[in-house]
């Protein structure tokens, strides 16, 4: 695997309170790869890609050890402002969370708290995100309408849309298709495949044939454990570990 | 085969009777307990009703433009209370321009910032019982601290600020609640773009819970336009010959007016009807309040189609 790392995570453990939920993960994530995390549910792969934006940061209790590194750079440094970290790295969540605001308020809102007051710039960005979350067509005759009349698959290309607003480098996805129909499920997908070339992407996911679809690098995480980590195509045929091939036959999970 | 058959359906059947049995003793409860339910409506719709209709048919023969615009006169028996209709007006504006920006700052405070600790719980369990004191008490706190010690005498500033004080717990209360629902997942969309927590607070968090801090408003500022023991000492005078020219002026309120009328004075035929007239415009003026706040917060509501 000779790709540019973008993140490296070194002997990671995390705590929630006297709880250990993760278990020395040392993993590296490459650029302009989309890398998926699978396993089954509480196996920790959550909570692994929240310490990549330090979104644990907002649970009381919550201690993680080891290094994290992005680009090279201690991520839970002293010196790292959080803020400029998470403009970097966006996040989509498993259930769409549009704000209460309308479509554009929406979108404009990552720039605006950027400190950006330039309206055409604004437009410009707003327009061209929604481009690229393939969305522009379906709501640019009511960009001022609420984003909560989107249905659910649109309303979480919105909040892809929203995160590309601010350009960050690299994109988390949390079980991102979760609530949402095949159909949904399947634009976001491709969405992911075209996005990969702009972007370094982590997607959690429980369902493996998404993984198999949009993943170069496929994680299985197994009890806070990262069991095997390796290209997506050698993972679902020829795994290194029985833990995985059952898990990926269906034997437990 | 049939025999087989036949017995099955014949279980199944003596089943579902048995269960139909129990549904309708269920039935019966269910209709008793919502019959209840609707005569608790009915009798809390009538007393409102009969308040209202009571005090409108007593009151509505003063009600004039003189009586809405002029000053009184003849000792109360002649001319308006436009006096006191602008001076409890001023009150609660001054109440809860005071009592929203401090118990909405104290609400953010504990709600978004404060650690989770004894001394935090401690402070939350003293402002619910603040919200216990009896009026005539906060009536004087209000003399003995602003009255007198802040020497801002009996004034509008000193019922404003005793009112305020009045409606703090609730208002922070009513704030907490607003913030807390709203979800945790709109924080962490603002969170996760970059924003800080103090730019979340103010563009997400307060406009989503803006619509229950606006409730909890209305129902305060109800509260404290017909107050009267708080202003009692502090604010409320039996008479002025004109308006009030400052916020240190004394005020004719509403409330301590229908009470001045009732108790005082030489001729109570003549002022028992003057003051359901005042008693109707303080009902009108409250209402008035609550339905532009309503307003505002359905307005609130549909743009962001919660």
């Amino acid at each position: 695997m000779d790709h540019e790392v973008k993140i490296r995570a070194d002997k990671i453990n995390f705590y929630y309170g006297k709880t250990q939920a993760l278990k020395n993960i040392a993993i590296d994530i490459y650029s302009n790869k989309v890398t998926a995390f699978i396993g089954p549910s509480g196996c920790g792969k959550s909570t692994f890609i929240r310490l990549l934006n330090r979104m644990n940061d907002l649970i009381p209790g919550a201690r993680v050890e080891g290094r994290i590194l992005m680009d090279g750079k201690d991520i839970n440094h002293a010196k790292m402002d959080v803020v400029d970290l998470r403009r970097r790295v966006g996040m989509v969540f498993q259930k769409p969370n549009p704000f209460p605001k309308t479509i554009y308020e929406n979108m404009a809102y990552g720039l605006i708290i950027n400190g950006i007051k330039d309206k055409s710039f604004i437009e410009q960005r707003v327009i061209n995100s929604l481009k690229k979350a393939a969305l522009f067509d379906d709501v640019k005759d009511r960009l001022h309408d609420s984003a909560l009349m989107l249905s659910g698959g649109q309303q979480q290309r919105l909040c892809i849309a929203r995160c590309l607003v601010v350009e960050p480098e690299v994109i988390l996805f949390d079980e991102p298709c979760a609530s949402l129909d095949p159909i949904s499920t399947r634009k976001i997908e491709e969405l992911i495949l075209e996005l990969k070339h702009d972007y370094t992407i982590v997607i959690v996911t429980h369902n493996m044939q998404q993984a198999a679809r949009v993943s170069d690098h496929t994680a299985f995480m197994y009890l806070g454990e990262l069991i095997e980590y390796d290209e997506t195509e050698k993972i679902f045929t020829v795994p290194k570990e029985k833990m995985t091939e059952e898990y990926l036959s269906g034997k437990f999970g | 085969m049939h025999a087989e058959n036949a017995n099955r359906n014949l279980s199944f059947m003596g089943k579902t009777m048995g269960f139909k049995k129990g549904l309708r003793s269920n039935d019966i409860t269910q209709t008793i307990g919502f019959t209840l339910l609707f005569v608790s409506i009915l009798f809390t719709l009538f007393f409102l009703g009969s308040i209202i209709y009571f005090i409108a048919v007593q009151g509505i023969s003063v009600i004039s433009w003189e009586f809405l615009t002029e000053v009184p006169r003849k000792a109360m028996t002649k001319g308006g209370v436009a006096p006191a209709i602008v001076g409890t007006f001023y009150l609660t504006i001054g109440a809860i321009g005071f009592a929203l920006p401090l118990g909405l700052a104290c609400a953010i405070y504990l709600c978004e910032y404060s650690p989770k600790s004894i001394m935090v719980n401690i402070i939350r369990l003293s402002i619910n019982n603040l919200a216990g004191v009896p009026s005539i008490v906060f009536g004087l706190f209000g003399l003995a601290v602003f009255v007198k010690v802040f020497g801002f005498g009996v004034s509008i500033l000193s019922g404003s600020l005793t009112l305020g004080i009045m409606a703090l717990p609730g208002i922070i209360s009513a704030s907490q609640e607003a913030l807390l629902a709203v979800p945790q997942s709109y924080k962490e969309a603002s969170l996760a773009l970059g924003a800080t927590h103090w730019q979340t607070i103010k563009k997400v968090v307060l406009p989503t819970a803006l619509p229950g801090i606006l409730t909890g408003v209305i129902l305060n500022l109800g509260r404290v336009a017909g107050e009267t023991a708080p202003i009692l000492f502090t604010a409320a005078t039996f008479y002025t010959r004109g308006f009030p020219d400052s916020i240190f002026s004394e005020v004719m309120a509403l409330p301590y007016h229908i009470y001045a009328l009732m108790t005082e004075g030489t001729r109570p035929e003549v002022q028992a009807g003057i003051a359901y007239g005042c008693a109707l415009i303080l009902l009108c003026l409250v209402l008035t309040i609550s339905a532009l706040a309503i307003i505002l917060r359905q307005k609130q509501r549909r743009t962001y189609g919660s």
